[in-house]
């Protein structure tokens, strides 16, 4: 199954992200974002992050999640290269999700090429019909 | 969709559905043609139908799509019916331009310009995930939130003549740090006196075109050859993280109910969390004014040392393009006070603005309009005639037509570097591949834009620019 699909977008980043469940759909978003900056599947495995998040519904428990990519980045300089042990929990109050990064440091063995500036709700859609579909357009 | 064609540049959505003003477009045909192609005027349309809209939702010659505002979006409310919006502020709150003239020619910098370019690459960090040279303490940083460049001058950098040439004169008064969040403060601790990435640059240009002498003249331009920095930036993470932050809180406060895009989020201006978006995002305000500021500053060390001097390196001016404010307009030939949303729009404040201060009061003040990396820039003036056309505004820049994506498939950033040298353009970056996505034929054509910005009024053309070194982060 293809994990993610960059697709066109004037101004910004876009992508669909799949899975046979929102945990591995979720899981492919955070490496569709992490792919417009850099090449994930080269980062090694050094550091790790566990990574907790609420959200109101789940577009903003999405957003929030993809959010934290930007936020490691920034203040502990991590860049992700995969994402496990992913627990989602939807209630009636709302959405919880956990996971495990794991990545790198920044340093001259890697190129960021992009920058996402903020993950947005313009266009985003989470379809489930036996698997899940995830669209994202990320602020560049 | 209905378009009404009131001129050459002029173009109206008339009133309809549950648009509670009409949408006003300045664009040439070929400029109406490019933003046809995507959500703009569908997003214009939709701020026409904001709680407490004055006059039109206008979108500027540049438009193209964004988050519920699209990017050139200018749209003042009413400070009692009225909303207040982080969609209609954009993320990248007061990502700006600084223009300093300097008094070398072109013929004096030719071989220094590739010593020029580095020294500013070892002075100026640069690039994603880069941090700052400055260590900053959370209670520092936190000054800076409320005093901004005033923070930057008094600690050193640069001077008070800066601060009189700067939009706001480089802070936001209002400002309160209290609500921006950690996580924000977090972010903003390490990216101080950075330029980020994207769309990002500094550029040392020369003046290849004056339009208006006299103009030109106040605003320190006076021959063709003459040597300009550019300096295009904005408040980083910080900025972003408020943006984020505020979205979340009105969505939770508010609900989406009824929202025709859940970015145009929105907050009455005079409820609590209206206020407190609007003290954080001054705060925002403020640490980009910092930032560009300390930029600046280095800027001037490395002509010192490279050239031996900075002597009449003066600014020009430093504009906003992503910010609310309140400001006084007329409003059906009364004046009073309006929260006015700039998101990809420059304000143009013609002569006489009160706001301005005493060197710009009898011209207006300077319009600053980069181009895209490597391309032409202009520098405008602000007209008495935008008060009633735009709520003084104009537009930011060129806009792109093309996806980052595409223009990886097409473009390489090494043949990028190699066909400005050809043109006398020396360029550096951290990566060629966000060159590459940043190559010029990815931009809308900038001299099209100030073209019906001077055509319709919206701000006059004083000088063009042309880039000699360009940094792209």
């Amino acid at each position: 199954m293809q994990q993610y699909k960059i697709l066109p977008h004037t101004a910004d980043g876009k992508f669909m992200a799949f899975g046979r469940t929102l945990e591995e759909a979720f899981s492919n978003a955070a490496l569709a974002t992490a792919s417009l900056m850099w090449d994930w599947s080269k980062i090694e495995r050094s550091a790790s992050f566990r990574v907790k998040v609420r959200g109101r519904d789940l577009e903003q428990l999405l957003l929030k999640f993809l959010g934290e990519i930007i936020y490691l980045l920034e203040t502990r300089a991590f860049l992700l290269g995969a994402v496990e042990e992913v627990r989602l929990h939807e209630g009636a109050k709302g959405c919880r999700l956990e996971a495990l990064f794991w990545g790198d440091k920044i340093s001259d063995k890697y190129e960021i090429y992009g920058d996402v500036k903020a993950v947005t709700y313009n266009e985003m859609k989470i379809e489930r019909n036996g698997q899940v579909t995830l669209q994202v357009v990320v602020d560049m | 969709m209905e378009l009404k064609k009131i001129s050459e540049f002029v173009w109206e959505i008339p009133e309809q559905g549950a648009m509670r003003v009409p949408a006003r477009i300045y664009a040439s045909q070929k400029l109406l043609e490019g933003v046809k192609g995507d959500l703009t005027l569908e997003q214009s349309k939709n701020v026409a139908c904001l709680k407490g809209i004055l006059r039109m939702s206008y979108t500027m010659p540049d438009a193209h799509q964004g988050y519920g505002f699209p990017i050139g979006g200018v749209a003042a409310f009413d400070l009692e019916e009225g909303i207040i919006s982080p969609g209609g502020v954009g993320y990248d709150i007061n990502c700006g331009v600084r223009l300093l003239k300097t008094e070398y020619m072109e013929k004096d910098i030719t071989d220094k310009r590739k010593e020029l370019l580095a020294e500013i690459f070892k002075e100026v960090p640069a690039g994603v995930g880069k941090g700052g040279v400055t260590k900053l303490s959370r209670n520092v940083l936190k000054e800076i939130l409320v005093k901004g460049a005033e923070w930057a001058v008094e600690n050193g950098y640069g001077t008070r003549d800066d601060l009189e040439t700067t939009e706001e004169y480089g802070r936001m008064r209002g400002a309160d740090s209290s609500f921006v969040s950690d996580r924000a403060l977090e972010r903003g601790i390490p990216q101080l006196g950075t330029l980020g990435a994207g769309n990002h640059f500094l550029e040392f240009q020369k003046v290849v075109q004056i339009y208006d002498q006299d103009v030109a003249r106040v605003f320190g331009l006076h021959s063709l050859g003459q040597v300009t920095v550019m300096i295009h930036c904005g408040s980083r993470g910080l900025g972003h993280q408020v943006a984020s932050d505020y979205i979340e809180h009105m969505e939770n406060a508010f609900g989406i109910q009824g929202l025709p895009d859940r970015e145009l989020v929105h907050a009455p201006i005079h409820s609590d969390l209206g206020k407190r978006y609007y003290q954080a995002m001054s705060a925002a305000v403020n640490y980009a004014f910092a930032n560009r500021q300390m930029i600046a500053h280095w800027v001037r060390e490395v002509f010192k040392r490279v050239l031996g001097s900075s002597q009449g390196m003066k600014q020009v001016y430093d504009v906003c393009h992503n910010v609310a404010k309140i400001e006084k307009h007329a409003i059906e030939g009364k004046e009073r006070e309006v929260c006015i949303h700039r998101k990809g729009a420059t304000r143009s404040f013609g002569p006489g603005r009160p706001e301005l201060s005493e060197a710009y009061r009898s011209t207006g003040q300077p319009v600053i309009i980069p181009g895209s990396m490597g391309t032409a820039s202009y520098l405008l003036v602000g007209t008495t005639e935008a008060e009633s056309l735009s709520f003084s505004s104009t537009a930011h820049g060129a806009g792109r037509v093309m996806s980052r994506h595409e223009a990886l498939r097409r473009f390489r950033g090494e043949h990028i570097r190699d066909d400005l040298a050809r043109k006398g353009i020396e360029l550096r970056s951290t990566s060629w591949k966000g060159v590459a996505e940043e190559a010029p034929g990815a931009y809308k054509d900038v001299d099209e834009i100030v073209r019906v910005s001077h055509e319709v009024g919206l701000g006059r053309l004083v000088a063009k620019v042309l880039p000699i070194g360009v940094m792209k982060g």
